[in-house]
């Protein structure tokens, strides 16, 4: 596994609007490229510099495509990240919908069966 | 030396300023009292006329991220800008452009390492809300230089509380030691029990209503010993997945030198319970 390459993608793509874009409108094409790419270029602000040996498994890669924040959480990556990203891409449509929190609502439903069990560790 | 003439303490809700700015058919029926109570906790920071704050906050995962997340960080700068585009998106927030004290900064710096304290340096630190939430706050008119120290409180494992609180008690120590005859005010922010991304989000109370009654009832009474003893790194996590964030306000009562608070106040807003609470380490000037 690599929680920690999950973790940057979900905190890379958050803070770029065009890679925000493109996860929600093709989240397959942006992953594939972003693990091979731009996820392999060295911490966060590096430009030229690349680390060779960060990669997803296949159930992280499919995870992140599905949009599956259940299946993040239940792998253990960083529920503030999940959560922060998952808002800027769902928050608006679901107002329209449903009215304010109604997406945060759902994404805690969805949560449910793990209340008052201990939750899957952040920790890397 | 230097005046520590006010420690304040209080939770950072993003959403104070567009709750309270909202037009009258949107505003949400606790935005009147929420606004009472900040502008009335606004006048304890007031009172204590600072000529500097010193703000304890954590990043958010804005400009640090686990490649290298710092325990305890100071900025050294004589400008620092604040808001990141998530906090604008998500937030609505505006973006500050707040002046630094480097000599202050740079005082505090080789004090805490003198104490032995490994603390980290910026010297092109951007602020987030955990200091700008505090600035609209107890600081609208965003005019005083700033030192900022961020806090490690969400890459676990984090440093220990008790860790949090003798860095408070030596940056209290530091302040009053500060060979100049400035106020000098510390603001902290922090969380109750909070939790994101988790099942328990955004419900009708905030995750563990009891833990924050025994919270704020400990750090009111200045009662270190409980919170030792209580609030473990397991404990936080079990009230709520970001309850990392109360470590801050262990700090905040090491920087009050562990006494009795002299203002304290409280909402409960629905998913989360605000907390507003001042020291007076040089007697209430009010």
């Amino acid at each position: 596994m690599s929680r920690y390459y999950v973790d940057k993608f979900l905190y890379e793509v958050d803070r770029d609007p065009a890679l925000l874009a493109e996860y929600k409108s093709d989240p397959a094409a942006l992953v594939g490229r972003w693990e091979h790419n731009e996820g392999r270029l060295l911490g966060i602000s590096h430009t030229v510099e690349t680390t060779s040996w960060l990669s997803f498994t296949d159930e992280e890669r499919q995870t992140l495509i599905d949009h599956d924040y259940v299946g993040l959480f239940e792998m253990g990556v960083n529920c503030f990240l999940t959560l922060t990203i998952f808002i800027a891409l769902y928050d608006d449509d679901f107002t329209r919908r449903s009215g304010p929190l109604s997406f945060q609502r759902e994404y805690a439903r969805k949560l449910a069966h793990w209340t008052g069990r201990s939750y899957p560790s952040e920790a890397l | 030396m230097a005046h520590l003439s006010a420690v304040l303490a209080t939770t950072h809700h993003p959403f104070y300023l567009r709750a309270t700015t909202a037009p009258p058919a949107e505003r949400i029926p606790q935005a009147d009292e929420w606004q009472r109570k900040v502008e009335a906790y606004r006048e304890t920071l007031t009172a204590a006329r600072p000529d500097i704050l010193v703000m304890v906050g954590s990043d958010h995962f804005h400009q640090f991220f686990y490649d290298n997340y710092p325990a305890f960080l100071i900025g050294k700068q004589p400008v620092y800008d604040a808001t990141f585009h998530n906090e604008e998106r998500e937030f609505g927030l505006p973006r500050y452009v707040l002046q630094g004290h480097e000599e202050l900064s740079g005082y505090l710096l080789q004090g805490l390492l003198d104490k032995d304290f490994d603390f980290s340096i910026s010297h092109e630190l951007k602020l987030d809300h955990s200091v700008v939430c505090p600035i609209i706050t107890t600081r609208p008119e965003a005019d005083l230089p700033v030192v900022p120290i961020y806090t490690n409180i969400f890459a676990a494992p984090m440093p220990s509380p008790r860790r949090f609180f003798q860095l408070g008690l030596a940056l209290r120590d530091l302040i009053q030691q500060y060979p100049s005859d400035q106020r000098i005010a510390a603001v902290g922010t922090g969380h109750l029990s909070l939790e994101l991304g988790g099942p328990r989000q955004f419900a009708e109370t905030g995750p563990d209503p009891e833990f924050d009654r025994r919270a704020i009832d400990w750090l009111a009474g200045g009662n270190i010993d409980e919170i030792l003893k209580n609030v473990t790194p397991e404990a936080m996590i079990a009230a709520g997945n970001a309850t990392g964030g109360f470590l801050d306000f262990i700090l905040m009562l090491g920087l009050a030198g562990a006494e009795p608070a002299d203002y304290v106040d409280e909402l409960d807003l629905f998913h989360t319970r605000e907390m507003y609470m001042t020291w007076y380490p040089e007697g209430d000037p009010r």
